[in-house]
């Protein structure tokens, strides 16, 4: 850090990062309540294991690997494109830039908040898959997600150099695609697979609602993803950078925030937008699902969802407007795929995530047609084709295909389902009678205790 | 052509103010924004209407007794 302008940039930056990593946190917890919530008392530890065990087993493959790939992988060999290795050399595990250092204060920020969408992206499938799934299954679809396929998503679609920003037009600033879509893309592929829980059908196929345990943790749960997401929405941008620092078209010396595209946008912009959003899709969401209140809690997630792709330019009625037509769409779409191809999504991801990503990509190349998709010169400009092949890739290609493969495979290998007999009796059941011995043992040796003493 | 009224960033950000799409339309966005503020009250009133209307005829001695003692 050479000057004292410079070095206030750079611990700022460093600090703006830190406390979006923080804000996002409270979305994992989120993702726990609203998953031990939705499932049943006999399921309760089991739930909230299999989502847990993400953070740590994420974390140390987006360390060892994942990070590397958002830096190597932008380019894509149709192009003329190869691997990186030159910039993804400083984020190999081994590099200095990936440890205690005092010329790179950034780096570890920045890849904690990728990180942190990566947990997003492997609790978003670990929800529709509740109380059937081996978790040994689902963590290995959770380090695929969260360390792999979002993220050469992220490289190809969410990085300045990115080859769909370049020849595609591509936009999404805020992750409808490169997390939600993929996300709900790849949790459609498991439970394709995976079949619906015991009593989901009746015989002659009529979906049965199985309600939440317990609502009101879902509640909670649903507001502390609220939360993070504002934090999610900080992380996405950049937060003061001059126009010598992006080095492309810009011309003059004033600063601004930027997207991960590094064309400018502000953090008002956004703040305007996600309530906006958020309020049409309650809004929304209320009405077409009469009044339900889960539906309603998710459809507000559903709306920042469908107007995240171009949040950062949206005016905030349009971004009101979109999210409610985007939550109708979901909604709908929700309950025909459910009854016509007999899937079970314990949560609704694939709709709230899955189908409000692929929605937002598509409503946005129309409303941002011919808005530049970069700060930098010969990069297609934002336009519907654009947009609708990035939504087919984000969806189908990086989500739903390598999700429906792994799982057929863990369906092959007797991996991926728990037994029926686990099942009906829970998978908590081994533990609970152990509890209930060790409650029993230890009543008995108090009793003992105290009859000694009198 | 371009929604936002820019087709590149090749601009000094000291002249730029709005970048939103479809600037001069700010009124009619309104308008839509306004109508579906106020359809959402309109079909709120109705819906919960029939509701009530619907819930008073439902309810059983009974589980109503039992409702009161639950607290």
């Amino acid at each position: 850090m050479d000057g004292n302008l410079d070095a206030l940039t750079t611990v700022f930056t460093e600090f703006y990062y830190w406390v979006t990593v923080v804000f996002m946190f409270l979305i994992h917890v989120g993702f726990c309540m609203y998953e031990v919530g939705a499932s049943r008392a006999r399921n309760h530890m089991h739930t909230l294991m299999k989502n847990i065990m993400i953070i740590p087993l994420v974390t140390v493959t987006f360390f060892f690997f994942g990070w590397w790939i958002y830096w190597a992988f932008p380019n894509f060999w149709f192009f003329g494109g190869s691997i990186d290795f030159e910039a993804g050399a400083a984020n190999l595990p081994w590099s200095e830039n990936m440890a205690t250092n005092l010329d790179d204060r950034i780096t570890g920020v920045f890849w904690a908040a990728f990180l942190l969408f990566s947990w997003t992206a492997a609790s978003i499938v670990s929800g529709s898959v509740i109380e059937r799934i081996r978790s040994s299954a689902l963590w290995v679809h959770a380090v695929l997600i969260g360390s792999v396929f979002w993220i050469i998503d992220a490289a190809w679609g969410w990085h300045y150099g990115g080859w769909m920003v370049q020849k595609l037009g591509y936009h999404d600033a805020y992750a409808s695609g490169v997390i939600h879509a993929i996300a709900g893309g790849y949790a459609l592929g498991v439970i394709m697979v995976l079949g619906p829980r015991i009593g989901k059908f009746a015989k002659d196929g009529t979906p049965r609602d199985i309600p939440p345990h317990n609502p009101w943790m879902l509640t909670i749960g649903i507001f502390l993803i609220y939360t993070g997401f504002w934090g999610f929405y900080a992380a996405c941008n950049v937060p003061a950078i001059s126009p010598e620092a992006i080095g492309g078209q810009i011309t003059g010396t004033t600063w601004t925030a930027t997207n991960i595209y590094l064309a400018p946008t502000s953090l008002s912009a956004i703040t305007f937008n996600f309530l906006m959003s958020l309020s049409g899709g309650l809004m929304a969401a209320y009405v077409v699902s009469k009044g339900d209140a889960f539906w309603t809690f998710s459809g507000g997630l559903a709306g920042i969802i469908t107007a995240s792709a171009g949040n950062d330019l949206y005016h905030p009625i349009q971004a009101m407007i979109i999210a409610a037509i985007g939550v109708v769409i979901v909604y709908n779409l929700h309950y025909w795929v459910e009854r016509k191809f007999k899937l079970d999504d314990a949560v609704g991801a694939v709709a709230v995530h899955g189908y409000a990503g692929f929605v937002g990509l598509v409503i946005s190349g129309f409303v941002l047609w011919g808005a530049p998709s970069s700060p930098y010169e010969g990069y297609a400009a934002i336009n519907p084709i654009g947009q609708f092949l990035g939504a087919v890739i984000m969806f189908f290609v990086l989500g739903f295909l390598p999700g429906f493969i792994v799982a057929k495979l863990q369906s092959a290998a007797g991996v991926l389902r728990i037994p029926e007999e686990v099942e009906l009796q829970g998978l908590d059941y081994a533990e609970h009678h152990a509890y209930e011995d060790a409650k029993e043992a230890i009543i008995e040796a108090d009793k003992a205790a105290l009859a000694a003493k009198s | 052509m371009s929604t936002i009224g820019y087709e590149s960033w090749a601009v000094d950000l000291a002249d730029v103010s709005a970048i939103y799409p479809f600037q001069g339309w700010e009124v009619p966005m309104t308008v839509i924004g306004v109508i579906f503020w106020l359809a959402w009250h309109r079909i709120q009133f109705v819906r919960e209407g029939q509701h009530l209307e619907e819930a008073r005829k439902m309810g059983e001695k009974d589980k109503i007794d039992k409702m009161l003692e639950r607290y």
